[in-house]
């Protein structure tokens, strides 16, 4: 045993230097090479930045709305709902995120609403949602920004973002870009 | 086809493509050929030696490696719960992070340097970005041990009569420098670029288009990513894990990850056959692992896929499948894709909630890890599935009246013994430890009510799941419970332990007994163990000694869940 005690000291210290020390630095050092050096990918609009991976708490009739958060939308301290499918309450939160959107959305029917918009997302700040989604709330946006709903559809495909490839995974937008463009368009 | 469904083909097809040549690569590593890389980790590994003060060609015994083994994994722990107990005052902590208590240090450096990476804490408010490098280290060197150790059982089985089998420090530093850091480095340096966050500055706070204030935690992430991945340890960065959209910003990352928490396991398997020259019995061994995975990867996607009936009666359009606790960007078949990958390689990363997955879902993310070896974790998975082969060679030896030889040598009693009690260890942890958690917790509901997040079959699971994870030494959780409490924390701690060392200890003594013992040749009464006969036999050892052990408490839990959703 005795003779296990110094090389396991030594090896290990040296793995820090190396492991945590060298590698880290040198991701770093490639970090340093891409656009925003490695602090996240970040737009800018109007003078502010916007991480555009992070979903942002959008709650006016005149934006479109990302998936519900467990942790309102806090990323310092991001997670899921953790609710098991059986869950009383929780399936009672679920009847009460359709009837206000519901409630907020008069035109339109139970069956168009897609479950992502009443599901909590994994992180709390998942930034996309399906075309349906979207879609699903074209009537409301238009009305409150008083333009033409073609124009949002439009506005929509546009900002449709395609499987990997065209072929794997899944169809999806991303919230915040599409709210930017929304922004832009007058 | 679906393109959903079309995205995890792709990814099971690129791991195969990619795992051949590189358990060639690991074969030729654990076997002292030369490799095109020489150049640059031959001065690489001698700086480590000589650092490190050590002989690399000081042969050693199957005793001399596990004391070698247990040593620096002790002082791993000493320093890691140092580090953890004061990042408040150490460098590095630009969010002013506290340092952990006692029982939870305790709980999150068994954790790690056992190579579980169970997570009782969240990323962005409880470490220091020192804590998470600190983490990042056990990542490497921990996953570097169990490839140690696997290289050494390899040794031993290719050796005719042997005491001698190589020496620890050199196996561990070559799995390192030589596997680990090439694979770590192309990974992170795909997340780099793909927007995964890689600074040293802490929180960012922002405006939001609608005017309110966000916080945005980023760090060290990418580098530390990858390891995780790739050396089956799973502990994320971030709270959420691999569902973060930092830690895994987009599909082509979320290949990329989950290709890489699978591949290294796979090629162990190519690497055995490389080294012993047995082709033939590896793929044996990776039929029995694949359909096995197979069976469970399936029954998880479709189940996913189906969503939740109740959300159905509600009326609304469930078309892509569950998605409480899922992200967008990923959808429900690569969430449980990625579910099964990483319960049954004891990796435990997710990309989405295990405890929100329905009910058949979470089974199989459970068999995954009560099976523990339809591939397993970096080396160990491999010694776990040896125990599994030992026990169906000795069950058939006396089916068909042969005497039990595997590989050329004699099973006898005293190795019988070691791998029955390794097989049922396993059951034992996970079974003991949630009946105990059950009965302190139905003595005092109210006093342990912040455990449970779900009432019910699913809070059962939700106990079920941390002890099996614990001593799967995956990770993974269902997040929901409460489970930074001293009961959980010390708990779960020690079955970590149990469940790491002893099945490291049991094989390698079996493989160092029977490397000891005299060669005997294959002849027409040798049982082939080659054959899909064979391969049929130890699945269905598998399957009757991990799976029907545990079926009773599947029952309580998962089983029971699924009735009362169609009933």
């Amino acid at each position: 045993m005795k003779q296990n005690i110094m090389p396991a000291i030594r090896l290990t210290l040296f793995c820090a230097v190396f492991f945590s020390g060298i590698y880290t630095m040198a991701i770093w050092g490639v970090a340093q090479l891409t656009p925003n050096k490695g602090k996240g990918d970040v737009v800018e609009q109007d003078g502010k930045q916007h991480y555009i991976n992070i979903a942002q708490g959008f709650t006016k009739p005149e934006y479109f709305w990302p998936r519900p958060s467990a942790v309102d939308y806090n990323a310092a301290g991001s997670g899921g709902s953790n609710k098991g499918p059986s869950n009383p309450q929780y399936l009672e939160m679920i009847q009460q995120r359709i009837d206000t959107f519901l409630l907020q959305n008069p035109a339109v029917n139970a069956e168009d609403i897609p479950s992502e918009l009443v599901t909590a997302s994994g992180s709390g700040l998942d930034p996309n949602i399906s075309i349906q989604g979207a879609k699903v709330q074209v009537k409301r946006i238009a009305a409150a920004r008083k333009i033409d709903e073609l124009k949002l559809v439009k506005l929509i495909e546009e900002n449709t973002e395609a499987p990997l490839l065209g072929a794997l995974g899944t169809e999806k937008i991303n919230v915040l870009k599409l709210n930017l463009a929304l922004d832009k368009l007058k | 086809m679906n393109s959903e469904i079309l995205g995890i083909i792709a990814m099971y097809g690129i791991v195969l493509l990619l795992a051949i040549p590189l358990g060639r690569y690991i074969g030729k590593i654990f076997n002292y050929e030369n490799t095109w890389l020489d150049k640059v980790f031959n001065p690489l590994d001698r700086l480590f030696f000589k650092i490190g003060g050590i002989n690399p060609d000081r042969e050693m015994t199957w005793k001399q490696h596990l004391m070698a083994l247990l040593v620096i994994n002790l002082f791993w722990f000493l320093l890691s719960m140092f580090v953890l107990t004061n990042m408040e005052w150490l460098p590095l902590n630009p969010d002013k992070n506290p340092s952990m208590s006692g029982d939870l240090a305790f709980n999150t450096s068994v954790s790690f340097v056992t190579n579980t990476n169970l997570q009782h804490y969240s990323g962005e408010t409880g470490l220091s970005y020192l804590g998470q490098l600190t983490l990042m280290l056990w990542q490497f060197i921990s996953a570097g041990c169990g490839m140690a150790i696997c290289a050494m059982v390899f040794n031993a089985m290719k050796e005719r009569t042997a005491t001698s089998l190589g020496n620890f420090y050199s196996y561990f530093v070559r799995s390192c420098t030589r596997i680990l850091l090439p694979l770590s480095t192309i990974v992170a340096v795909i997340l780099v670029v793909n927007g995964t966050p890689m600074t040293f500055e802490g929180k960012d706070s922002i405006t939001t288009l609608e005017g309110k204030e966000q916080l945005v935690s980023r760090g060290p992430v990418a580098a530390f990513v990858a390891i995780k991945q790739l050396g089956t340890n799973g502990g994320g960065f971030y709270g959420p894990n691999s569902a973060h959209p930092m830690e895994n910003p987009n599909y082509l990352t979320n290949m990329v990850e989950t290709i890489s928490l699978f591949i290294i396991p796979i090629a162990m398997v190519f690497a055995f056959g490389y080294l012993l020259k047995r082709r033939k019995l590896a793929l044996t061994i990776y039929g029995v692992m694949t359909a096995g995975f197979l069976m469970l990867l399936m029954t998880s996607v479709t189940s996913e896929m189906r969503g939740n009936p109740l959300i159905d009666r509600m009326g609304i359009a469930q078309s892509m499948g569950s998605m409480e606790g899922k992200e967008v960007r990923f959808g429900a078949a690569a969430s449980a894709n990625w579910a099964t990958y990483t319960t049954c390689t004891s990796n435990g990363s997710v990309n989405a909630m295990h405890d929100s997955f329905t009910p058949i879902g979470g089974m199989a993310a459970l068999l995954g890890m009560m099976v523990n070896c339809f591939y397993g974790g970096v080396g160990v998975g491999f010694l776990n599935f040896y125990i599994f082969m030992i026990l169906a060679v000795f069950i058939s030896g006396l089916m068909v009246g042969r005497t039990p030889e595997f590989l050329g040598k004699k099973i006898e009693a005293k190795e019988m013994k070691i791998a029955m009690i390794i097989a049922l260890l396993h059951p034992l942890l996970i079974l003991a430890g949630t009946a105990i958690a059950s009965h302190v917790y139905t003595g005092n509901p109210e006093e342990y009510a912040s455990w449970l997040a779900n009432p019910g079959y699913h809070g059962f699971s939700e106990m079920l799941y941390e002890f099996t994870s614990s001593s799967a030494n995956n990770g993974s959780g269902f997040e929901g419970l409460g489970d930074n409490t001293p009961f959980w924390n010390i708990a779960c701690g020690i079955v970590m332990l149990m469940a790491r060392y002893l099945p490291i200890i049991g094989p390698v003594a079996i493989a160092g007994i029977l490397a000891a013992k005299k060669y005997v040749p294959e002849s027409s009464g040798t049982l082939k163990t080659d054959t899909a006969t064979f391969g049929f036999m130890a699945f269905a050892v598998i399957f009757i000694v991990a799976a029907l052990s545990f079926f009773p408490a599947l029952t309580l839990g998962p089983i029971a869940e699924y009735f009362s959703l169609y009933k």
